[in-house]
């Protein structure tokens, strides 16, 4: 983690017609840390993913990559860039098997045709390094679990060879075994020296393999804390915005009242 | 561990210590001949049922018909079969790669009709050069395509009701074409009419041979060139025993139907160019990164977007190959009756190639199916139409079988697919 962050947003604003859904955010995300983004429903979290993943251009502000100035506008500049988003409808084809998930899009070739044994191989050695287990690759993707869909999906993203990869909310929809098992892969992609976005609501989750929690409110920064020296409750309360919410503004009405 | 070929070659192979270890609910496939039986009654079980129920089908066609007339199977009816089986068999081609989309093309017939029609008309009333009409019949096929694309691709009028639309249009412009003669012969001897007619080598029975020869040792080279890589890859591969038994079951249909035609007449060239047709695509559809494309597209519309996939380019594309199938079919159709005339492409044509396709195992839901599955259907539906021919039975009850057969094969289609999410294969 030394040098500049692989990827570092400074001072993003982001409006849709009356609507400001970013404010000034700043978020930088190191090799091999595992930043959980957290926020309320509306915080913006969306938003600053699909800016990252360059679906949504930002209006004002910077994005850095490796420490130089980019511009993403395009989601293909943000894969050309490194950047590998798994959004949360994992945007699987059901009728293609596991190696035709994979490699879609960007299928290896030989003689201009599809090169299968190639891609089964890399396909299996990909699969291997990240421990997964399912049936066959060779399987539709229709006849896997929601866990095995989960990280097939992610270990799509890692096809391209990325840098940062974003993770919209991976553990929702699973059960405890498949979210210990993706939480696993999370923390190989750290060891692979990746960086992490992590989209959550889930505190455990984010306690468990994240190593900074970016929390915004209302489409502002609302503090990076360290997960290690930070607990729950602050997390929370970072979240809900605890310094202004209906219990303290009745408490401040009290004291204004007593006065 | 993929480089150690013991581990991945045979999947029951104990796991060494490091790797995940293998889930028990896993279905492990057995090495070898059994492993082969017990994979196929699996996927029989599971609602996969391939091309069996068509082939058992066909059987059952050719002997009922034999029973009943006892000329079914002679060598001039089979030949017969396979020359009327290339129009409406290049058609339902096209209506494979549309069905692979999720899509329909109501269209077709109605291209086909105009493009034989474009042709006829261009070489025998304008006296353009034969070659040169067929071209241009089938590039105004593709534009017509094309028009179908764009407007369900980038517009999103729905395809059912833009090819409807075609539909209605170009058998106008048929008509328009044809004039107020409304037939157009075609020319004695010409290009076109040789489509039908013509034998390779005017019957020489070395061509068919040939031919089945050919077939069988590519497939049978090509099958073990793919083991070979596969095991140097370290990867399951298909067992030589199932190399051998596929190879042989092909040598068998093969060399008898080598057989029978050289029997008669030898090996018709619409037999020759509809198969060079189904082959050609089938490797375009399962081999090359377009054919994945149209799969992706068929699968999950947004996942091939999100995948950098031009789902509109692949749109327009398919309904562009569907037209010029339609354009090729169309053209042996006019070979066969001679002329091009307003009937041609109408009536059920379009019906019975869609039937076709769907009958040989394409899915009516997209993303499911094979090329081959046209020229199995639509000797199904040809075979019914031939044999009740044989038995003098009339167009009425015609009808009607082929309509009940067409909802057999949906329904095994439909019934299929929910065996299959039942068993977790959807």
């Amino acid at each position: 983690m030394t040098g500049a962050p692989v990827l570092a947003l400074r001072g993003v604003s982001k409006r849709f017609g009356a609507v400001q859904a970013l404010t000034d955010v700043h978020l930088e995300v190191n090799a091999g840390e595992v930043v959980a983004l957290v926020g309320d429903n509306g915080a913006g979290k969306s938003t600053l993913v699909k800016t990252i993943a360059g679906v949504h251009p930002i209006d004002e502000g910077a994005i850095e990559w490796e420490g130089k100035p980019v511009d993403i506008n395009r989601p293909q500049a943000a894969q050309a860039l490194g950047v590998a988003t798994v959004y949360q409808d994992l945007a699987l084809c059901d009728n293609l098997d596991v190696v035709g998930n994979l490699f879609l899009g960007r299928e290896l070739r030989r003689f201009g045709t599809l090169d299968e044994v190639a891609m089964e191989k890399r396909a299996k050695e990909l699969l291997d390094t990240l421990s997964i287990r399912i049936p066959s690759v060779r399987i539709p993707i229709a006849a896997l679990s929601g866990g095995q869909r989960q990280v097939v999906a992610i270990a799509r993203a890692l096809v391209g060879d990325p840098k940062i990869v974003i993770l919209d909310e991976p553990t929702a929809a699973l059960g405890v075994e498949q979210t210990a098992q993706v939480l696993d892969l999370v923390e190989r992609l750290r060891e692979r020296g990746l960086g992490v976005i992590l989209i959550s609501h889930n505190m455990a989750d984010v306690k468990a393999v994240a190593d900074t929690v970016a929390v915004l409110r209302l489409g502002r920064n609302n503090g990076v804390f360290e997960v290690a020296t930070t607990s729950h409750e602050e997390i929370i309360s970072a979240i809900t915005g605890a310094t202004e919410n209906a219990v303290t503004r009745r408490q401040a009405r009290l004291a204004e009242e007593a006065k | 561990m993929t480089t150690d070929p013991t581990t991945t070659a045979t999947e029951e192979a104990p796991a060494p210590a490091v790797a995940p270890a293998i889930d028990p609910r896993l279905l492990v496939r057995e090495a070898g001949f059994a492993g082969y039986l017990s994979e196929f009654k699996r996927k029989m079980k599971s609602g996969d049922l391939g091309s069996v129920p068509v082939v058992l089908g066909l059987i059952l066609i050719a002997a009922i018909f034999q029973g009943l007339t006892g000329d079914f199977l002679k060598a001039d009816n089979l030949t017969n079969i396979t020359k009327w089986i290339a129009g409406p068999g290049l058609i339902a081609v096209g209506v494979v790669f549309v069905l692979l989309l999720g899509e329909i093309d109501l269209s077709l017939g109605s291209l086909a009709g105009v493009s034989a029609a474009i042709a006829a008309v261009l070489s025998v009333r304008s006296g353009v050069n034969e070659w040169a009409a067929v071209l241009i019949a089938i590039a105004a096929a593709l534009a017509m395509g094309a028009l179908h694309g764009f407007f369900f691709a980038k517009i999103g009028v729905p395809a059912f009701v833009v090819t409807l639309a075609g539909m209605l249009a170009w058998s106008g412009l048929q008509n328009y074409v044809l004039g107020d003669k409304g037939t157009a012969n075609v020319l004695n001897d010409g290009v076109i009419a040789n489509l039908d007619t013509y034998f390779l080598g005017d019957g020489d029975v070395i061509y068919a041979w040939l031919f089945a020869i050919l077939g069988i040792v590519l497939f049978g080279a090509g099958q073990v060139l793919d083991h070979r890589r596969r095991t140097a890859a370290g990867l399951t591969a298909r067992p030589m025993s199932e190399i051998a038994l596929r190879t042989g079951v092909l040598a068998v249909i093969a060399l008898a139907a080598a057989y029978t035609l050289n029997q008669d007449r030898g090996l018709p060239l619409p037999l020759v160019i509809f198969l060079a047709v189904v082959v050609i695509t089938d490797f375009v559809l399962r081999r090359t990164g377009y054919g994945r494309q149209v799969f992706a597209v068929g699968g999950g519309v947004e996942a091939a977007r999100r995948a950098g996939i031009n789902v509109a380019w692949v749109r327009i594309s398919v309904y562009m190959i569907a037209a010029g199938m339609a354009a090729l079919g169309g053209l042996f159709i006019a070979s066969q009756q001679g002329s091009a005339d307003k009937m041609l492409g109408g009536g059920n044509a379009l019906m019975n190639s869609i039937a076709a396709a769907v009958i040989g195992g394409t899915s009516l839901f997209g993303g499911r199916g094979k090329t081959w599955s046209a020229l199995l259907g639509i000797l199904v539906i040809q075979s019914i139409i031939t044999g009740l021919d044989l038995v003098h039975v009339n167009q009425a009850i015609q009808y009607m079988i082929t309509g009940a057969v067409l909802l057999g094969a949906v329904v095994l289609d439909s019934v299929s697919r929910r065996t299959q999410k039942s068993a977790g294969r959807g």
